[in-house]
């Protein structure tokens, strides 16, 4: 019983950390783009998403026209919006065109807010091996705008936009650079391009089985290729994100880079179990490994070491070193008959006596899986969050004592949580998997400093630097919240 | 001045590491020499004794190495407090043990070379070196002695500074035994956001012009930036650094510098030993 109310409480917390709150029903999202401090995306069928702090989300964006899975770009001071005007008739025709239009804003109550007449960049006719629908964009590093569209009724088509226009780039030929896959987009990163598709069946509710996928080139129009050689107008593919649990059917990717190292990847599930198995939006960490994009894992609650990837010390309460019971043992005897004795692991209550009431002073220090070392992080979901994820609180385990961010820029453990805004973390993975930990405020504080490990011992709040191992942090799971 | 450290010292501290014969000779040869042969000679035996890791102080002032490492110190020979074990080293005993006062003025004195410390410490037995693992230490009554301790002006010839080769160097006590350690930083101007980094073998307290930085606790060892204080301000002029450390057997050393919010060294200040 005592695992099923476990397992019960895992997915319920989960529900808080996998998904984003508000009202997050889209289908076939745009690239996130933000303005004026707030994120924006676009879906099918007009209109979209806005959000004030990138966790909850709420409907309001405006984007005329109708069609099917837009998307949307900042292009110096100016956003194009990008979308194919049908939805891709499955039972009849595939004509279609892919329009692109400007706005200065997104924020449909600026007075600047006002869209340009929509121009054609690339269409498909009635009965072709093309369906102009699901556009994706990407400037590259040379400062040529590539626009990719398709579905599976024939190729993935790629064609160039000037982005000072948004018109097609004159005498530009399309090319088909995919198959088997909608929702293309591409991105550039190290010397490579990416072609990025999802796979499977869409709009089928829970039974959809929607998955992104992405091949390279070293060239903007590809050949692209997956892991194993395969060419993506073959039909290959290496996966980045295919359905989690109650979560049903990724698709429609589009990435969004904070800074270096915070990375963002954007999509929809077709069906989240928990909201009626309706479309909505999803966020997640994009890691980075051996060259390839890789979806990574929301954060789930659950009682953890928390590890500075500088040393692989253990953040910790400055408290004493208690010892537990068990000397060394068996030194130089292979075999001396004795009979294995399970040890019990040191508790709470073993040591919580020998700590001082009020603020502990923390640090990083050897791991050795005691009650000090262990942290229970835990969502705050009336805290609101950030892009992709909630506030968290930051507890040892078994008590309400809470890592804490002081007016010296310093961190402690304060003895009781209290909500406030220096008591909630914000907790990014990297792009190496590793993660990037932040409180929501300083007090009397303006920078946006991360919890960093300066000294080997000594946590501290500092710049984030990516480059820097002192910046990153491993959680190693101890055991689920009880 | 100097010759008469070295008589006091093996007079005073180690007379039983020594057969009185050697001790005798050694004497002799001392009181043989003229007043200025024999600041000479004791200051060439002071070099030698610490050679390889400690040269004594001959110019003003120094400055940081490039890393930012400060080798410019005021070392008192070490005070006997015997540990058998470095397990003992907690944050509440390393706070309660390096809080006794161990000679006047401890937290504020700012030493000259050759200035003498009385103190009362605990007796230990001479080290037997052929021992693999440490011998005594808290198994009978403790036995305090009177000792007179001298402070030496040194530059370390390394980033760190090598405690433990100054003990021996000197043969005195070398393993439970308290090290205290003053420097001067000299800043022409305000430095703001710096921190304090010491890495330590073994256990710690720091001070900047008397304000406790850092205690470090623990059976660790000396690495580079291990524990790094809060921030803090180096005001324009003369701040003093002190630290106190504890061992009890192995290795004692550590290393100090200021570093910036990234971790950058910070060098623009010199180092005086008073």
């Amino acid at each position: 019983m005592k695992r099923i109310i476990i397992t019960i409480s895992i997915l319920l917390s989960g529900i808080l950390s996998f998904a984003q709150t508000g009202s997050p029903f889209i289908h076939d999202p745009s690239s996130i783009v933000e303005c004026d401090g707030k994120y924006y995306t676009f879906g099918t069928g007009g209109g979209g998403l806005i959000s004030e702090d990138g966790w909850n989300w709420h409907g309001g964006a405006v984007r005329p026209g109708g069609g099917a899975a837009p998307d949307a770009i900042k292009i110096g001071d100016r956003y194009l919006v990008i979308y194919g005007t049908t939805g891709g008739g499955m039972g009849g025709g595939h004509a279609s065109k892919i329009m692109t239009m400007w706005n200065k804003t997104l924020d449909p109550e600026s007075p600047d807010f006002a869209y340009s007449e929509p121009v054609m960049v690339l269409e498909s006719l009635v009965d072709e091996d093309f369906n102009a629908i699901d556009p994706g964009v990407l400037i590259g590093p040379d400062g040529r705008m590539w626009l990719t569209a398709g579905t599976y009724f024939g190729h993935i088509r790629q064609v160039e936009i000037d982005p000072a226009t948004g018109r097609r780039v004159e005498g530009n030929e399309a090319i088909d650079v995919g198959r088997n896959m909608e929702a293309s987009t591409m991105m550039y990163r190290d010397g490579w391009y990416y072609l990025l598709g999802t796979h499977g069946t869409c709009c089928d509710g829970v039974n959809s089985t929607y998955n992104i996928v992405v091949g390279r080139s070293r060239n903007p129009k590809g050949p692209f290729i997956d892991n194993v050689g395969r060419s993506m107008i073959q039909g290959g593919g290496k996966s980045v994100i295919t359905t989690e649990g109650r979560l049903v059917g990724p698709g429609h990717f589009g990435r969004y880079v904070e800074e270096e190292g915070v990375e963002k990847m954007s999509f929809h599930w077709e069906a989240d179990m928990d909201r009626s198995g309706r479309s909505v939006l999803g966020i997640r960490p994009l890691l980075w490994k051996d060259g390839w994009p890789v979806a990574g894992e929301a954060f789930r609650e659950g009682t953890y070491e928390i590890q500075s990837v500088r040393s692989g010390y253990a953040l910790e309460l400055e408290v004493d070193f208690v010892r537990a019971p068990g000397a060394m043992r068996g030194l130089g005897r292979s075999s001396d008959g004795q009979t294995d004795v399970i040890l019990e692991e040191q508790k709470l209550e073993d040591v919580i006596g020998t700590w001082p009431e009020g603020v502990i002073e923390v640090r990083n220090g050897y791991y050795m899986a005691r009650p000090w070392q262990r942290w229970t992080v835990i969502p705050v979901p009336e805290a609101g969050g950030y892009l992709g994820g909630p506030y968290y609180k930051i507890l040892i385990a078994g008590t309400e004592r809470a890592l804490a961010a002081n007016g010296k820029a310093e961190v402690e453990a304060v003895p009781q949580f209290t909500g406030a805004d220096e008591q909630l973390w914000r907790i990014d993975q990297l792009t190496d998997g590793t993660f990037r930990i932040m409180p929501k405020a300083i007090p009397g504080h303006d920078e946006p400093y991360a919890l960093i490990s300066l000294g080997d011992c000594s946590p501290t709040l500092a710049p984030f630097d990516f480059k820097s191992d002192n910046s990153k942090w491993d959680f190693k799971f101890f055991s689920p919240v009880e | 001045m100097t010759k008469f450290v070295i008589i006091r010292t093996l007079i005073t501290s180690s007379m039983h590491y020594f057969p009185k014969l050697v001790l005798t000779l050694l004497l002799s040869v001392f009181v043989s020499f003229t007043g200025s042969a024999q600041k000479k000679s004791a200051k060439v035996d002071v070099a030698e004794a610490l050679k390889g890791y400690f040269t004594p102080v001959t110019t003003p002032s120094a400055t940081p190495d490039a890393e930012g490492f400060i080798r410019r110190w005021m070392i008192l020979e070490p005070i006997s407090k015997p540990n058998s074990t470095n397990r003992v080293f907690t944050d509440s005993y390393t706070r309660e043990n390096l809080s006794v006062e161990y000679f006047p003025n401890q937290l504020t004195v700012i030493p000259r070379d050759g200035d003498k410390v009385k103190v009362t410490m605990e007796y230990q037995p001479p080290v037997d070196l052929t021992a693999r693992r440490p011998v005594g230490g808290g198994q009978n009554e403790p036995k305090f002695v009177k000792a007179t301790l001298t402070w030496h002006a040194l530059d370390s010839d390394h980033f760190f500074v090598k405690l433990f080769r100054f003990a021996t160097g000197l043969d005195k006590d070398r393993y439970g035994v308290i090290f205290w350690t003053v420097t001067v930083i000299n800043c022409d101007e305000d430095i703001e956001n710096v921190r304090l980094s010491i890495g330590s073998n073994k256990a710690a307290r720091w001070w900047v012009n008397g304000e406790e930085l850092l205690l470090l606790a623990g059976d660790r060892h000396m690495g580079v930036d291990s524990a790094v204080s809060d921030r803090i301000t180096l005001k324009k002029g003369r701040n003093i650094l002190r630290g106190v450390t504890m061992n009890g057997p192995g290795m004692s050393e550590f290393c100090a510098r200021f570093i910036d919010d990234h971790g950058n060294p910070v060098t623009n200040y010199t180092i005086t030993c008073n």
